[in-house]
């Protein structure tokens, strides 16, 4: 198995929308080696013919009556955003500057 | 013995619940007798995050009111309870132990949180836990650590420390707890107290934050075996605003804590979950405790599940995995934290200062296991095989439960450690989940329950008692019947010997 760099773990941050500092990408490149080393065991026993598992109980179809109940307040849902402005969410600008 | 003139903090919730329905005490009374409490240890304990005096005082009131008024209410009405900093309820900040929800006030109740209103139970407070419940220790809480009130250098567990401190410093004689990976049981093992992991779907997760969807599951804690039966039938049965709720009748968790019967049941001893790695006390508890079961009439044998030792390493990359996508909701956009935003900064730089600033080293480092487990040319690999680890420890259990009615285990592998010891070696944190994280992966039910003090260090041993999924109540037999049979011996509940704080 490869180990992880710290490219890697820069490069992980940066999917992940984290904005590490320098100094904590040395600290967790050589914390998340040893655990994505010691966890790569599950390999060892996962044959072809077992099937994946990704619900412990499983239900399929599952539907709740259509009926109209009360939702969250906008009100509320206002009280709680960082930033609300001429009644909508006020975000930072979408585009890079290229 | 009455209350009157007892120490009602001292009291488990059955004995307050019983002296309230027969006028001898109000539900003020014993709110207050439990806010004054907190406010006496919770300094040196910290098992609250948020301590809700004046709403639990009016809740209290009402209850007391209410039954003045000859209205029916539930079997713990009036009895008050702390909640997991992790369950939703309107108004009241709901931090999950993260900077990055500081704050935030949900605009609505969790089903728990809803179940325990309708019951009459008077929330006391939100507890402390590891942050989004990454940890077995409560110091990933970014607002400090719980201590252990069986000795305060040491931790009380995790995720759910604040509640089963709370417990165990008799700030609360009920708590609810969450449990992903042992967060409820490990916890209770440490600090003496009992805790119950129902089935998964058996508690809805209507407005739990979500940590690894397919994992979590939120359940009772208390300080007897009955009190937690109690809690259990509070909050458990299906809701239909959880898709992965259970469309089935509660198990009768009550009834099976009052027979409290193990004649001709089959208990299993785990093979794969004792001896090595295990602290000498707690084996020696443990094999004690099975003693006490054999002469109580159970036949315990021994059964082998061969892909125990797999499950670790499935839940580290499945949680990562679930967790990473979970916690993609945390952009500052909509709500909780926002850093950066100076109009200059796109919204992809402000997401990224957000999550740097807002969340802790440990949900960082699962975040990005999670990504890698997750990205193309990896999933096979690493999410693909634990996925199918996953499917061999639910075989392992089905073929023990053909064997045996029940398995047990030590909950934990050590007693409480001290602060610190391990914060920074997430390997060595992640073995405490050992003998707890196969029971979330195969989605059954367990409980751990305390079964003595280890004689090298005199700290708490916990014994966890698993079942098939939806058999939640022979947890609640084979416990009664085993604290029952300890009480008898020791003349009191363990937690009795917890020093004072």
């Amino acid at each position: 198995m490869t180990s992880l760099t710290r490219a890697d773990v820069e490069h992980l941050a940066r999917l992940a929308r984290l904005q590490l500092a320098p100094e904590e990408l040395d600290h967790y490149a050589g914390q998340l080696d040893v655990i994505l080393q010691s966890v790569a065991r599950v390999s060892e026993v996962a044959a072809d013919d077992i099937p994946p598992t990704s619900h412990p109980i499983p239900m399929a179809n599952v539907f709740r009556d259509d009926v109209v109940r009360p939702g969250v307040r906008r009100d509320d849902i206002a009280a709680a955003a960082p930033a609300w402005e001429d009644d909508r969410f006020r975000v930072p600008r979408i585009l890079d500057e290229e | 013995m009455g209350i009157i003139g007892a120490d009602l903090v001292r009291q488990d919730a059955a004995t307050l619940a019983r002296a309230m329905a027969e006028g001898e005490v109000s539900s003020e009374e014993v709110t207050r007798a439990h806010l004054d409490r907190i406010g006496e240890v919770d300094d040196r304990v910290h098992a609250f995050l948020q301590v809700l005096s004046t709403e639990a005082l009016d809740a209290a009131r009402d209850i007391d009111r209410r039954r003045a008024a000859g209205e029916q209410l539930g079997p713990l009405a009036g009895v008050p309870i702390a909640v997991k900093d992790v369950l939703t309820m309107t108004g009241v900040p709901t931090t999950c132990g993260s900077r990055v929800l500081e704050g935030w006030r949900p605009p609505y109740d969790s089903t728990v949180v809803e179940r325990l209103r309708a019951g009459g139970l008077v929330i006391l407070g939100k507890t402390n836990m590891d942050e989004f419940a990454m940890g077995s220790s409560t110091e990933h809480s970014a607002y400090g650590p719980t201590h252990n009130p069986w000795d305060l250098e040491r931790i009380p567990g995790g995720s759910g420390g604040g509640s089963a401190a709370a417990l165990a410093a008799f700030e609360a004689p009920l708590a609810i707890g969450t449990d992903t990976g042992g967060s409820i049981r490990q916890p209770a093992a440490v600090t003496g107290t009992v805790g119950v992991k129902p089935t998964y779907g058996g508690v809805s997760r209507y407005g739990l934050v979500a940590l690894a969807s397919s994992l979590d599951q939120a359940g009772p804690c208390a300080r007897t075996v009955k009190d937690t039966a109690l809690l259990h039938a509070a909050i458990a049965g299906h809701d239909p605003r959880d898709s992965t709720s259970i469309q089935a009748p509660v198990p009768d968790v009550v009834a099976a804590a009052d027979e409290a019967d193990v004649r001709g049941m089959r208990i299993g001893l785990v093979r794969e979950l004792r001896g090595e790695g295990y602290q000498a006390g707690v084996s020696q508890r443990f094999d004690e405790a099975v003693a006490i079961l054999t002469d109580l009439g159970a036949e315990v044998v021994e059964v082998s599940c061969p892909h125990f030792e797999y499950a670790l390493a499935a839940y580290y990359l499945i949680l990562p995995s679930e967790a990473s996508s979970n916690l993609a909701r945390f952009d500052g956009m909509r709500y909780g934290l926002r850093m950066g935003d100076d109009g200059a900064r796109s919204v992809e730089e402000v997401m990224s200062l957000t999550r740097e600033a807002g969340f802790g080293a440990e949900v960082k480092r699962r975040i990005m296991i999670g990504t890698y487990a997750l990205s193309s040319g990896y999933y096979d690999a690493y999410y693909g095989s634990a996925q199918k680890v996953r499917t061999l420890i639910t075989r392992d259990f089905e073929a023990a439960f053909a064997q045996v009615d029940v398995l047990v285990s030590p909950t934990a592998p050590t007693t409480a450690f001290r602060i610190g010891d391990k914060v920074d070696d997430p390997l060595a944190m992640y073995l405490n989940d050992i003998a707890t994280i196969p029971v979330n992966l195969a989605g059954n039910a367990a409980m751990s329950l305390p079964v003595g003090l280890a004689p090298e260090d005199g700290l708490p041993v916990g014994l966890q008692i698993m079942a098939p999924p939806m058999a939640d109540d022979r947890l609640y037999r084979v416990g009664a019947a085993l604290e029952a049979a300890l009480v008898d011996r020791w003349g009191h509940l363990l937690i009795e010997e917890v020093p004072a704080l």
